[in-house]
C-alpha cells in the first residue's frame, strides 16, 4: 500500500508533470516560486521524523512492485536516511530560491530546467529512502539521466553536450557494474532488502561472491561521487548552470556514493578490502582532487576539483571508520570518531560548498566571467558576495573558527588514530594516511586562498570584464547567507546536531557496536589540547601560507605532464575508438535492403533452434497424427500455389493479391481449427495491410529482375527450405511430446472463476497477462510514431533542400 | 487523383454504419464470445479505411478531425490509468475484477474492469492503424 512516504518520495515527480503548465498559464510569475513549495514542505515533511530516528526508531513502508521476484517499494527512514534526505530537501530548497534570480524568465527555458531539477531532486529521494536494492537502482539512473539532462542545460554549447555525455557514460557504466554486485547480493542473501542483507551479512562474508560483488559495487560508489580515476567528468559537469553544480555537486548527486558507501559498510566492512580500497580511493582522490584545484584558473573549475578532493576525504573517513566494526563494543574503540567525522564533514561540506558555489554563480553573473586572470579586486564592489567567498573558503582551508576547522581536526584524529590499528597491515604501512592527508591539506589550503584573493583582492581590471560589477540583488544573496550562516553556527556550536542528526545516522552504518539503549558519545569541541592534529593544523597555514606567496615560482611544475598522458585524454581515444569501432561494425551489416535483414533473422532463426533442439535431443516425430480432412488438404493447395504465384509472378499487383488470398486462406484454417478470435484477426489485419499496400503501391520501386542472380536465388532457396522444415519439425515435435498435462482444461474454468469471462483468449489478454498487452500497444504506438516522424520528417528535410 | 466510384461510395455510405455497429458489439462482447478491443479497434479501422478508400483522405479528414496520434496517446493512457487505478484499492499493478448488476430493460449484466482497459487497447489499434495509413497515404 502506497503511503505518504511514498508519496513524499515520488512527489517531485509528481510536481515536474505540472511545471509546464504553470509555466505556460502563469508566464508572468517565475516558475521557480511554484517548485520552491515542493522542497520547502518536503523539508518540513522529513523534518517531523527527527525525533523519531534520534529514539533509534525506524519507519519501514512497503508497496509491493513486483512482489514474485522480491522486489518492493520499501520506504525506509533510518538516522543516514533522514540526514541524506533533509540535506536534498533543505540544499534543494535554497538552490531553487537562488536559481529564481538566476535563471531570467524571459530568456531561459525555465520548464525544461525545473522539471528536470525535481526529476533529480524525487530520485535522490529515491536513491536515500529505498530499502530495496532494485528500487534504489532505479532511482540511482534516474539521477544519472535526470543530471544528464541539466548539465546538458544549455545543449547548443558543445561543451555541455560533452561534460553531460561525459558524465553520463561514466556514472551509468558505475551503475551497471553496481547492479551486478546487487544480483550477487541477492544469490548470497536471497532477499533485495538491505536491512535484511545487513542481518545476513555475518554469514555471506566467505562466500565466493562477495569480494566480486564488493568490487562491482565499490565501482558504482566510485563513479558516482567522482573518485580518482573516475573523477574526470566532474569537472566538465560544471557547464551547467550554477544552480545545478550547487545542487548535484555540493549537496546531492555526488553524494550518493558516499550514502552507498555508508548504508552498506555494515555488509562489507568487516573485510580488510573494504577498509583499504574505500580509505586507500578516498586518500589518493583527497590527494589528486586539492592538487589538480591548484592549476585551474577557472572558479568553477577550482570548485570543481575541490569537491572531487573533498569527497575523497569524506570516502577516507567511511573507509578508516570500518575499522570501528572489528570492536565488539565502544569500549576502546577509537575508530568510530571516524565515522563522526565523515558525517560531520558531510553537513558542512553541503553549507560551504553550497554558498561557495552560489558565491561564483554571482560573481559570473554580475562579471561575466569566472577566469581569476582576469577578475581582482571585486572585494570594494561587493562586499558581502566578498565575506560569503571569505567564510566559505576559510572554512573549506579548515580555519577556525569555521565548521571546516573541527571537521578536518576530526579527520586527521581519524587518520592519525588508524596507525595504531592491529589489522591487515595498517599498523606498519599505516603512517602513509596522515602524511597523504596533511599534503592534501596543504593544497586545499592553497586553493582555498587562490578562490578568495585572486578573486576579490589585487587591481580590478574592468577592462577586461564583460559588464561593469556590482553587488548582486539581495534575493540571489539570501541562499548563501543562510548557508554561510550555518557555517558560522555548526562552527560554534558544533553539538546542535550532534544527537539529533549525526548519532542516528552513525547507528546505521555501525548498528553491529550499539546494545540496546545505548548510543554513541558524540561531542565535538574546539580546543583539544596541544595535539598533534592542532600542530598539523599550524604546518598546513604556514606552508600554505609560504607556497601560496611563492604560487607563481612552482606552478610551472604542472606543465611536467604532457597532455597525451591525461585521464581525459584515454577518456576521448576511448570514446573515439568505440564510435569508429561501432560505426565500422554497424555499416557492415545495416545494408538498408530488406532482404537481408530477413536473411539474417531467418538463417539466425534456422540454425540456432535446430542446433539447440538436435543437442537436446528434442525432436521426436511419432506416427499418430490426426486424421487429414478433405477442406484441410483443398486449403493446402491453395496456399501453395498462391505462394507459387507471390514468387514467379512479373507484376507486382499480383503478387500482392496473392499475399491478400494467402493470409485469408490462413484465416480460414484458423477458422477450421477453432480459433475464431485468431482467424477474425486474421481477416480484418489482411484486408487492412492489402489496402495499405494498395495505398504505397504508385510509390514502390519495379521489381527488377537483375538482381536476383542465380547464387542469390540459391542462397534464398536453402534458407527458405530450412525455415520450413524447422517449423515443420518443431510443430510435429510440439504435437508428438506430450511431457505435460495439457492446459486446455485449465484455461476455460479459470477465466470464468476469476475473471468471469467466457472467452479464455480475451481474458488471457486483458486479465491474465495484462502487462503483455500494455507493452504490446506500447510496442504499436512506438511504431507508429516512428512511421510518422520516418515520413513526415523526411519530407519536412526535403523541403528545406 | 480518386475517380468517383458511385456504386462504392454509395455502398460504403451503408456498410459503413453495419461494419461500425459491428464492431461496437464485437467490442463489448469480447469478454464472453470472440472479440474484444484488438479486433474491435481493427474493425473500427477498416471501417474507416473502407471510407478513405470510397472517398479520400481529405474527406475523411473532414468527417473525422481526430488527430490519431493523440487517440493512440489517449489510449495508453487509459491502458496505464486502469493498471495505476488498482493501486487506489491496494492491489498490484493491472489486477483487474469483475461482478454482476441488474440494470432496467437489460436485465442483469456483467461488468467487468478489464473493458476499462481494452478501451484503451481499442483506441491504440484505432489511433496506430490509421496514423499509420494516413501517413503512408499522405506521402505522395
Amino acid at each position: 500500500m502506497l503511503t505518504a512516504l511514498h508519496f513524499a518520495i515520488i512527489a517531485p515527480f509528481i510536481a515536474a508533470v505540472f511545471v509546464p503548465f504553470l509555466y505556460k498559464k502563469f508566464s508572468y510569475i517565475h516558475t521557480g516560486w511554484f517548485v520552491l513549495a515542493v522542497p520547502t514542505l518536503l523539508f518540513l515533511y522529513f523534518l517531523q521524523y527527527l525525533p523519531i530516528t534520534a529514539n533509534k526508531q525506524t519507519v519501514t513502508a512497503v508497496a509491493d512492485w513486483v512482489p514474485s521476484l522480491g522486489i518492493h517499494f520499501t520506504a525506509h527512514v533510518d538516522g543516514l536516511g533522514l540526514l541524506f534526505a533533509l540535506l536534498i530537501t533543505g540544499i534543494g530548497m535554497l538552490v531553487v530560491l537562488y536559481s529564481i534570480y538566476y535563471l531570467s524568465k524571459e530568456k531561459e527555458a525555465l520548464y525544461n530546467f525545473y522539471t528536470f531539477l525535481l526529476m533529480f531532486m524525487g530520485a535522490m529521494l529515491g536513491v536515500v529512502l529505498s530499502d530495496n536494492l532494485i528500487v534504489l537502482y532505479t532511482f540511482w539512473e534516474i539521477t544519472s539521466l535526470s543530471s544528464f539532462l541539466l548539465i546538458s542545460y544549455w545543449y547548443e554549447r558543445e561543451k555541455s553536450r560533452y561534460g553531460a555525455l561525459k558524465s553520463m557514460l561514466i556514472t551509468v557504466m558505475g551503475g551497471f557494474a553496481m547492479l551486478v554486485g546487487f544480483v550477487m547480493l541477492y544469490s548470497m542473501t536471497g532477499t533485495f532488502s538491505i536491512q535484511e542483507i545487513i542481518a545476513s551479512a555475518n554469514d555471506i562474508t566467505s562466500h565466493n561472491l562477495f569480494i566480486p560483488a564488493m568490487l562491482v559495487i565499490l565501482l558504482g560508489a566510485f563513479t558516482k561521487s567522482a573518485q580518482f580515476p573516475f573523477h574526470i567528468w566532474l569537472p566538465d559537469a560544471m557547464e551547467a548552470p550554477t544552480p545545478v553544480s550547487a545542487y548535484l555537486h555540493s549537496a546531492t548527486m555526488v553524494k550518493a556514493g558516499i550514502y552507498l558507501v555508508a548504508r552498506l559498510s555494515p555488509v562489507f566492512a568487516i573485510s580488510g578490502e573494504w577498509l583499504w580500497l574505500v580509505a586507500g580511493f578516498g586518500l589518493t582522490t583527497l590527494f589528486w582532487g586539492s592538487f589538480s584545484a591548484v592549476r585551474q584558473t577557472d572558479l568553477k573549475g577550482i570548485l570543481a576539483f575541490s569537491t572531487v578532493s573533498q569527497l575523497g576525504m569524506i570516502l577516507s573517513m567511511l573507509g578508516v571508520g570500518a575499522a570501528a566494526i572489528h570492536f565488539d563494543s565502544m569500549e576502546d574503540n577509537l575508530y568510530v570518531g571516524a565515522t563522526t567525522a565523515a558525517l560531520f564533514h558531510l553537513i558542512n561540506h553541503a553549507t560551504f560548498k553550497g554558498s561557495l558555489f552560489m558565491m561564483v554563480g554571482i560573481v559570473d553573473h554580475e562579471t561575466g566571467t569566472r577566469d581569476i586572470r582576469r577578475l581582482g579586486g571585486l572585494m570594494t564592489v561587493m562586499p558581502i558576495t566578498f565575506t560569503i567567498a571569505v567564510i566559505g573558503s576559510f572554512s573549506m582551508a579548515g580555519l577556525p573558527p569555521f565548521n571546516g576547522f573541527l571537521s578536518k581536526e576530526m579527520f586527521f584524529t581519524a587518520m592519525v588514530d588508524i596507525t595504531s590499528f592491529h589489522l591487515f597491515n595498517i599498523d606498519n604501512i599505516g603512517i602513509v594516511f596522515p602524511v597523504v592527508a596533511w599534503i592534501a591539506s596543504i593544497f586545499t589550503f592553497i586553493y582555498s586562498m587562490m578562490l578568495v584573493f585572486k578573486t576579490f583582492t589585487g587591481k580590478m581590471q574592468p577592462e577586461k570584464l564583460d559588464t561593469k560589477p556590482h553587488e548582486a540583488p539581495f534575493g540571489m544573496l539570501l541562499s548563501p547567507i543562510v548557508l554561510i550562516s550555518l557555517v558560522i553556527v555548526f562552527g560554534f556550536f558544533p553539538n546542535i546536531l550532534s544527537y539529533s542528526v549525526i548519532e542516528p545516522a552513525m547507528a546505521s552504518i555501525l548498528p553491529s557496536l550499539l546494545g540496546e539503549g545505548e548510543q554513541f558519545y558524540v561531542d565535538i569541541y574546539f580546543w583539544h589540547g596541544w595535539t598533534i592534529e592542532l600542530f598539523m593544523t599550524m604546518g598546513v597555514i604556514g606552508i600554505g601560507t609560504l607556497l601560496y606567496l611563492s604560487l607563481r615560482k612552482w606552478v610551472a611544475m604542472y606543465q611536467v605532464f604532457p597532455d597525451s598522458l591525461t585521464l581525459n585524454h584515454v577518456y576521448d581515444q576511448t570514446v573515439v575508438g568505440v564510435e569508429r569501432m561501432s560505426s565500422r561494425l554497424t555499416g557492415s551489416y545495416m545494408t538498408g535492403f530488406i532482404r537481408d535483414y530477413l536473411l539474417y533473422i531467418f538463417s539466425f532463426f534456422a540454425a540456432a533452434l535446430v542446433f539447440v533442439l538436435f543437442n537436446k535431443n528434442a525432436f521426436s516425430i511419432q506416427a499418430d497424427l490426426a486424421p487429414i480432412s478433405v477442406y484441410e488438404v483443398i486449403l493446402a493447395i491453395v496456399l501453395v500455389s498462391t505462394a507459387f504465384v507471390v514468387m514467379f509472378t512479373k507484376s507486382r499487383l499480383k503478387a500482392i493479391i496473392g499475399l491478400g488470398v494467402l493470409g485469408y486462406t490462413i484465416a480460414l484454417f484458423f477458422v477450421i481449427f477453432r480459433a475464431p478470435d485468431l482467424a477474425l484477426t486474421q481477416l480484418i489485419i489482411e484486408t487492412v495491410s492489402v489496402a495499405l499496400f494498395l495505398l504505397c503501391f504508385y510509390h514502390l520501386p519495379h521489381i527488377s529482375k537483375e538482381l536476383e542472380k542465380v547464387r542469390f536465388r540459391l542462397g534464398n532457396l536453402i534458407i527458405s527450405i530450412a525455415v520450413g522444415v524447422t517449423v515443420t519439425l518443431i510443430g510435429i515435435t510440439a504435437n508428438s511430446s506430450r511431457l505435460f498435462e495439457s492446459i486446455s482444461g485449465f484455461f476455460p474454468e479459470a477465466s470464468y472463476d476469476e475473471a468471469g469471462g467466457k472467452n479464455m483468449v480475451n481474458v488471457i489478454l486483458v486479465d491474465f497477462r495484462g502487462f503483455d498487452t500494455l507493452l504490446e500497444i506500447l510496442v504499436l504506438g512506438i511504431a507508429a510514431i516512428g512511421i510518422y516522424t520516418m515520413i513526415k520528417l523526411r519530407l519536412a528535410g526535403r523541403n528545406e533542400l | 487523383m480518386k475517380s468517383n466510384d458511385v456504386i462504392l461510395q454509395t455502398t460504403t455510405k451503408v456498410v459503413l454504419f453495419i461494419i461500425l455497429a459491428f464492431s461496437v458489439f464485437i467490442f463489448f462482447n469480447g469478454h464472453h464470445e470472440p472479440g474484444g478491443g484488438f479486433i474491435g479497434g481493427l474493425m473500427t479501422a477498416s471501417a474507416i479505411v473502407l471510407l478513405m478508400l470510397a472517398y479520400d483522405l481529405e474527406m475523411v479528414k473532414r468527417i473525422l478531425p481526430f488527430d490519431f496520434k493523440v487517440v493512440t496517446a489517449a489510449g495508453l493512457l487509459v491502458a496505464i490509468g486502469t493498471g495505476l487505478g488498482s493501486f487506489l484499492f491496494g492491489v498490484p499493478f493491472l489486477s483487474q475484477t469483475f461482478d454482476y448488476f441488474t440494470f432496467p430493460v437489460l436485465g442483469e449484466l456483467e461488468l467487468a474492469t478489464a473493458l476499462l482497459f481494452d478501451i484503451g487497447v481499442y483506441l491504440v489499434v484505432v489511433g496506430v492503424t490509421l496514423t499509420i495509413i494516413q501517413t503512408i497515404g499522405e506521402d505522395q
